[in-house]
């Protein structure tokens, strides 16, 4: 048998059926299903009298629209967001899906309750109508966004109709230096492809600074994998993965344990696996980074300095003049001297306890910047109770942080907690984009270090002068 | 789903590179449960001041554009988010075809979902297009997607390419699922075989 890639074989192991020009359909073992993508194809299925497929396999989670203040119990105000959120309690309802509401304690960000309630597996299919869906890779899952059709697609027949990706490898050698973070590693990765680079592929990225990440900083990684361009990140299960699934509520269990895991262990990429590109950086040569424009490719060293259009060729040189303009910041401008106005620490790329236990570390005993607006939105119910439990919650709120709960909350302008135009603001997400956050609002992308560390100063700052 | 088959309209140009789904349409008008009625939130923020009032420099405000059923843009079209949204408030505007050297993997497959024809060609054609898509409503473009060629006003014919399934779907105006669920005995047989080799999932 021919040498394979991780990827190689989750494709093979789902294939059920193969046309002649390669277009396939795919096996899905778990589809995620939040309010936002979703209703449309639950209301396609009505029209057309069908099934949910395999509603044991299918999870939905409320959490884009839902508010993220306490008054939350007594409902949504935004007629729109209730109604979306209502929508979902009665697709669940109707169609018997696993569901967590939104008072329910598990409830959160839809790509950190899967794998927090054991749902992600290795060498899994998963998706989910949402472009972060990359996250679950971290487990050797493929995993990946599919649009609102796709959903119906998945819903009613449990397959997805899909050509196959090709093979890229994004190794990290070497250890991170002290104040660097998987945040930067995915960032730095996409600052060298450029948010074209992955298109076509599906990445796995290993190296040892990657097998030294915890299972946290790995989702981070895949996370930003769809930034990228790719379709999909990947990393191989190890002992770190087999021990964070262990004992989770939907986690095999027995022997069913011990079948899973041998059939784990056989999910790597064969030495001599082909691959169609491969990139390498040194794990020591990346710096904490932030971004200064408008796409996640526009990355710097926190050291840096904001970038002139003519840096670039060919349409990117319009593309940073636009981005300068709405980021309102100057050419030959230090990074470290951007000012801004509110950090957001919180999001399906940085709100698991670990982000939030690094972010405490530097706020401790610390206040932040006068005048500034800071808060921290734990991934879910589950991840904010521990941290109120740790202490990190008392640490947030003394520093001068408000203490959220759980959603994607300012990660997208779509729930109450939005930028207004010009406010500028140090982000753990993961888009830039124009208009993200709320109209006119400004975004720096970084780790949850960094934006603490920016909490103190109120503007860009190394963290490593804090450590 | 709308069959597409030979479109000829007027083209409009975006020359921006990653346009992205923000852009398209904002996270706002997400909370809908309709797919229909995004048209007119279509690139929202670069249409509309704070006020709601149009935007006369922006392309598809001009009134040689009001029509366009073509768009030619930049690199890396539709990156971002998954939200479907984005193809619905292109296809309600009236848009069927976008050309550029390269989209976003999730708005590609959107959109050939939706009865809307991406396609992909090199800079250089993407530049003549571009240029012809600057005449506004005095030229016509043609889209043939049987032949698979986009020929401009002037008559200059370039060809591309499209994966063979997907064209189908759409020259017939396939629904994906109905196309799935023939294949049942498939799906139910690897389902058998999954419950024994993997009986965790
Ligand atoms: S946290 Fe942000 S990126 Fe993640 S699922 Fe929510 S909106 Fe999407």
């Amino acid at each position: 048998m021919s040498a394979k890639t991780l990827y190689d074989k989750i494709w093979d192991a789902h294939l059920v059926h193969e046309a002649d020009d390669g277009t396939s359909l795919l096996y899905i073992d778990r589809h995620l299903v939040h309010e936002v993508t979703s209703p449309q194809a639950f209301e396609g299925l009505r029209m057309a009298g069908r099934n949910v497929r395999k509603p044991e396999n299918t999870i939905a989670v409320p959490d884009h629209n839902v508010p993220t203040t306490p008054d939350r119990v007594d409902g949504i105000k935004n007629a729109e967001s209730r109604i979306q959120v209502e929508a979902l309690d009665k697709n669940a309802k109707d169609f018997g899906i696993h569901y967590y509401p939104v008072n329910d304690v598990r409830q959160g960000i839809v790509h950190i309750v899967g794998p927090e309630q054991g749902w992600t597996l290795p060498g899994m299919t998963v998706v989910c109508g949402d472009s972060h869906t990359a996250t679950h890779g971290a487990f050797g899952a493929l995993a990946h966004g599919i649009g609102t059709s796709e959903v119906e697609h998945v819903l009613a027949t449990q397959t997805l109709i899909q050509t196959k990706s090709k093979n890229m490898k994004v190794e990290i050698t070497g250890q991170l230096r002290p104040g660097v973070t998987a945040k930067d590693i995915t960032l730095s990765v996409i600052g060298k492809t450029g948010t074209a680079g992955g298109t076509g592929y599906v990445i796995e990225y290993c190296g040892e600074a990657i097998r030294s990440l915890s299972m946290e900083g790995r989702m981070t990684v895949c996370n930003m994998a769809i930034e990228g361009g790719a379709r999909a990140g990947l990393i191989a299960p190890d002992e770190v993965t087999f021990e964070y699934i262990k004992g989770r509520p939907h986690a095999p269990k027995g022997a069913q344990w011990e079948a899973a895991m041998a059939w784990w262990k056989t999910l790597y990429s064969d030495d001599d696996a082909h691959w169609d590109k491969v990139i390498t950086i040194k794990g020591e040569e990346i710096a904490p980074v932030v971004t200064w424009g408008t796409s996640p490719e526009d990355v710097l060293p926190i050291t840096g300095t904001v970038p002139s259009p003519s840096d670039f060729e060919g349409g990117k040189i319009g593309a940073a003049q636009r981005a300068l303009e709405y980021m309102g910041l100057e050419p030959g401008q230090n990074l470290s001297d951007i000012e801004i106005d509110t950090v957001f620490i919180g999001s399906c790329t940085n709100g698991r306890i670990e982000d939030l236990r690094a972010a405490a570390a530097i706020l401790k005993g610390k206040k932040i910047k006068d005048g500034l607006r800071a808060m921290v939105v734990p991934g879910s119910g589950l991840v904010r109770a521990q941290a109120e439990e740790e202490g990190l919650a008392d640490i947030f709120k003394e520093a001068g942080f408000e203490w959220r709960l759980a959603g994607c909350s300012m990660c997208l302008a779509m729930n109450p907690d939005q930028l207004s135009p010009g406010e500028r603001c140090a982000a753990t997400s993961n888009r830039n984009f124009e208009g993200r956050q709320g109209r006119g609002g400004r975004t720096h992308l970084m780790s949850p270090q960094m934006a603490a560390a920016a909490a103190v100063t109120g503007r860009l700052t190394d963290v490593r002068e804090m450590m | 789903m709308e069959k597409f088959e030979k479109l000829t309209g007027i083209a409009a140009p975006l020359p921006l590179i990653n346009v992205d789904t923000d852009m398209i349409i904002p996270k706002q008008f997400l909370k809908t449960i309709k797919r229909s009625g995004l048209g007119v939130n279509l690139f929202d923020e670069m249409r509309y001041d704070d006020d709601g009032k149009e935007i006369p420099d922006f392309v598809l405000n001009k009134p040689q554009y009001r029509e366009t059923e073509i768009l030619v843009a930049g690199d890396n079209f539709g990156c971002g988010s998954s939200r479907e949204h984005a193809p619905w408030a292109i296809k309600d505007f009236g848009i069927r075809c976008v050309i550029a050297p390269s989209f976003a993997d999730i708005f590609f497959n959107n959109c050939f979902k939706n009865g809307i024809l991406p396609i992909a060609l090199p800079q250089e054609q993407i530049d003549v297009l571009m240029k012809d898509a600057e005449k506004g409503s005095n030229a016509r473009m043609i889209v043939d997607l049987e032949n698979q060629t986009v020929t401009t006003s002037d008559g200059e014919v370039f060809s591309f390419e499209v994966d063979q399934f997907k064209k189908h779907c759409l020259l017939e105006g396939l629904d994906d699922i109905g196309l799935t669920m023939e294949k049942a005995a498939a799906i139910d047989t690897f389902e058998a075989q999954a419950a024994n080799a993997r009986p965790w999932v």
